[in-house]
């Protein structure tokens, strides 16, 4: 039975991480005039589609930790988080909280609103637009996917070398440091997300399997409309919109990468 | 010339034995590295390298020092050196091999490397150094294994060897210089983030590869026929005086660029180190301990009544040895990843399992350096025989 899962679970994992957003493959397809036949991935019908996917956090809608939770929840359900993992060192986190000066460490003032200062603040991969994950990766684990700018790691090329968490300047990744299989709360069990092996890297894909069946991120969903999802370059999305009506600052972007995560403070 | 290895007395056979042992050991805690995950190591999220990776670091630099020896004797035609060149050409070998043992050693699914070859990232720097790394290893295996043996036959080694010969010594410089990229190019990573890295690991390179090998020199004059001789370790004495002087110089070009600019990025990593940052300070006894052998190093090894006492040089050779391995191995990593991305303090030690890998890495190190000394000083003592 279990076996029978993992071989559910890794195929799973092929469609949704390996290839990308759907899960139909056509060889046969050639692709316009001289193009000689090439493989490729072919949406789904219900697919959602951007150029670069990016999400709005509405800050003021949450005001302690506790509000955050749902957030976190609904990640960690969908994503088969090894949240039994009490070992700190070892932690897996795709999304969590931290205060204003751990998320924003060069914006924080000496001085900050008391609100400000002791509230918590949602962090995660920021899928940027020139995300130096990508460029440290020896091989192409960790990538950038073209048609939507998802930042994304196939699970099954990654060699562990962990050159990815010295590069991202946002501690979004996480390294299996021992078989999490086994920290995956019963309950929480997704059959239709892959689990992963020890020795690899993982963090927030940004939901991609979900936006590949027309489903927002499950944080999002979970959110009550407090983070806001929608394509960067569309400026009729419902992002641009709010990016429009907002001030809005974004982690670390003295950098250079390009962070696709807002924050409304 | 391999026959050479298998003729030895106890001592020898006493030794390789040991180191095989040690291997061994380590080896089934290598096992059990693989079996559990990473996990049983000292590291984690925030520092996600550790003692593997600061120890490739650091013998990346003891190999490119052999470069040391084999610049002046065939760029400047320093005649000395003719008698050394092979053992900063072996030295190299069992370096890179040492190397590549401890990146393998350090991933997460080792079964899986040859994914950097079979999807070539150019522009990941770990691909590089890879590529860069094994080119060195061969051209030492090529140019070491061809001059020696000419040397035996009482020959010229063949044409083709010397464009090898020139193509190595920018060669070494590059593995350092690649070794250093790999740090240096991320952003967010204030303490890494400086155009002087590589500099700064070339010249500690310098004087730590060229310090092993005047131990080294000293260790084979006293127990074989062969003597490297009293001038060639006196050269590479200098060699070492100019280059631990400049490492120390570097360090403090660092530290003035992060303290008068006051930019707190680049000073919390140098804080962390030194003076302990937001209560700890694991590493600051490491650090000075580290300051003070590179400068009781300087000393001894520039002041000439010193350096000339060769006691004393052993003794100067062992504190830099020590002096750069913190600075660069632990001290390198620890500083780099400490405060973390989010600017929180989390800090990293090796564990048990994670220093007797490493140790059974050295003992790989030693035993390749071993056998090939061996044969080297073989064929010396057949020649001057
Ligand atoms: S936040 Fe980090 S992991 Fe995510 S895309 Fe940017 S650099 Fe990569
Ligand atoms: S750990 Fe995996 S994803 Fe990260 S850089 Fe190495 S191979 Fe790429
Ligand atoms: S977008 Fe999806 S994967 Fe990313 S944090 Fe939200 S729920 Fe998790």
């Amino acid at each position: 039975m279990e076996s029978s899962r993992r071989r559910f679970l890794k195929l799973a994992g092929i469609s949704a991480v390996g290839l990308g957003t759907a899960p139909a493959l056509n060889a046969f397809a050639a692709s316009g005039g001289h193009d000689a036949a090439q493989p490729y991935v072919k949406k789904g019908a219900r697919a959602l589609r951007a150029k670069q996917w990016a999400m709005v956090i509405d800050t003021r809608r949450f005001h302690s930790a506790k509000d955050l939770e749902p957030m976190i929840e609904a990640c960690n359900k969908s994503h088969n988080i090894p949240t039994k993992i009490t070992n700190t060192d070892h932690e897996i986190k795709w999304i969590w909280e931290a205060e204003f000066h751990h998320a924003f460490p060069t914006k924080a003032s000496k001085f900050l609103s008391e609100e400000i200062e002791h509230k918590s603040f949602l962090v995660l991969c920021n899928h940027c637009e020139n995300p130096s994950c990508v460029r440290a990766c020896p091989t192409k684990a960790t990538f950038k996917r073209e048609s939507d700018g998802i930042v994304l790691m196939d699970f099954h090329r990654c060699i562990g070398c962990r050159f990815c968490m010295a590069a991202c300047p946002f501690g979004a990744r996480s390294f299996n440091f021992r078989d999490p299989r086994d920290f995956i709360p019963e309950d929480d069990k997704n059959l239709e997300f892959p689990t992963r092996m020890k020795g690899v890297v993982e963090k927030c894909n940004f939901c991609a399997e979900r936006l590949a069946v027309g489903k927002e991120p499950a944080c999002v969903e979970a959110s009550d409309g407090a983070i806001i999802f929608g394509d960067l370059y569309d400026p009729h999305s419902h992002v641009r919109e709010v990016l429009k009506e907002n001030y809005t600052i974004r982690r670390k972007q003295q950098l250079g990468t390009e962070p696709s995560v807002y924050y409304i403070v | 010339m391999l026959e050479l290895a298998f003729k030895g007395g106890k001592t020898y056979w006493g030794w390789i034995v040991a180191l095989l042992a040690i291997i061994g050991a380590a080896f089934g805690v290598y096992l059990w590295q693989l079996k559990f995950g990473l996990g049983i190591t000292g590291l984690s999220r925030d520092v996600s390298w550790g003692f593997y990776i600061a120890n490739f670091t650091y013998l990346v630099g003891v190999a490119a020092g052999g470069v040391m020896v084999v610049l002046p004797y065939y760029l400047h035609d320093y005649k000395a050196y003719g008698k050394v060149t092979i053992l900063g050409e072996f030295l190299a070998i069992a370096s890179i091999v040492m190397c590549l043992s401890f990146v393998i050693v350090d991933l997460g699914q080792p079964t899986r490397i040859f994914n950097t070859l079979l999807y070539p990232s150019p522009n990941s720097i770990l691909f590089f150094d890879i590529v860069v790394l094994q080119g060195y290893l061969f051209l030492n295996i090529i140019i070491g294994w061809n001059v020696l043996e000419a040397e035996r036959n009482n020959d010229h080694y063949q044409f083709w060897v010397k464009p090898l010969i020139y193509l190595s010594i920018p060669w070494a410089i590059s593995i350092h210089t690649v070794t250093a990229f790999l740090y240096c190019g991320l952003p967010g990573r204030g303490f890494w983030m400086t155009a002087i890295l590589a500099p700064r690991f070339l010249s500690s390179a310098f004087a730590a590869g060229p310090s092993l090998l005047i131990l080294l020199c000293l260790f084979i004059r006293h127990f074989t026929k062969f003597d490297p001789g009293r001038e060639q370790i006196q050269s590479l004495a200098k060699t070492v005086a100019y280059a631990i002087c400049i490492n120390v110089f570097f360090f403090l070009c660092e530290v003035f660029v992060a303290f008068y600019s006051n930019i707190p990025e680049h000073m919390d990593h140098i804080k962390y180190l030194f003076v302990g940052l937001h209560g700890h300070s694991l590493m600051v006894p490491w650090m000075w301990t580290s300051m003070i052998l590179m400068v009781v190093g300087i000393i001894l090894v520039v002041n000439p009544v010193t350096r000339k006492n060769e006691n004393i040089l052993v003794i100067a050779c062992i504190v830099i040895i020590f002096g750069t391995w913190i600075d660069k191995a632990l001290g390198m990593i620890a500083g780099g990843f400490v405060p973390n991305p989010l600017h929180q303090v989390n800090e990293y030690w090796p564990t048990g399992p994670e220093a007797m890998i490493s140790l059974g890495v050295y003992a790989v190190g030693a035993l390749v350096l071993t056998v090939l000394y061996k044969i080297a000083v073989s064929v010396k003592e057949e020649i001057r025989g």
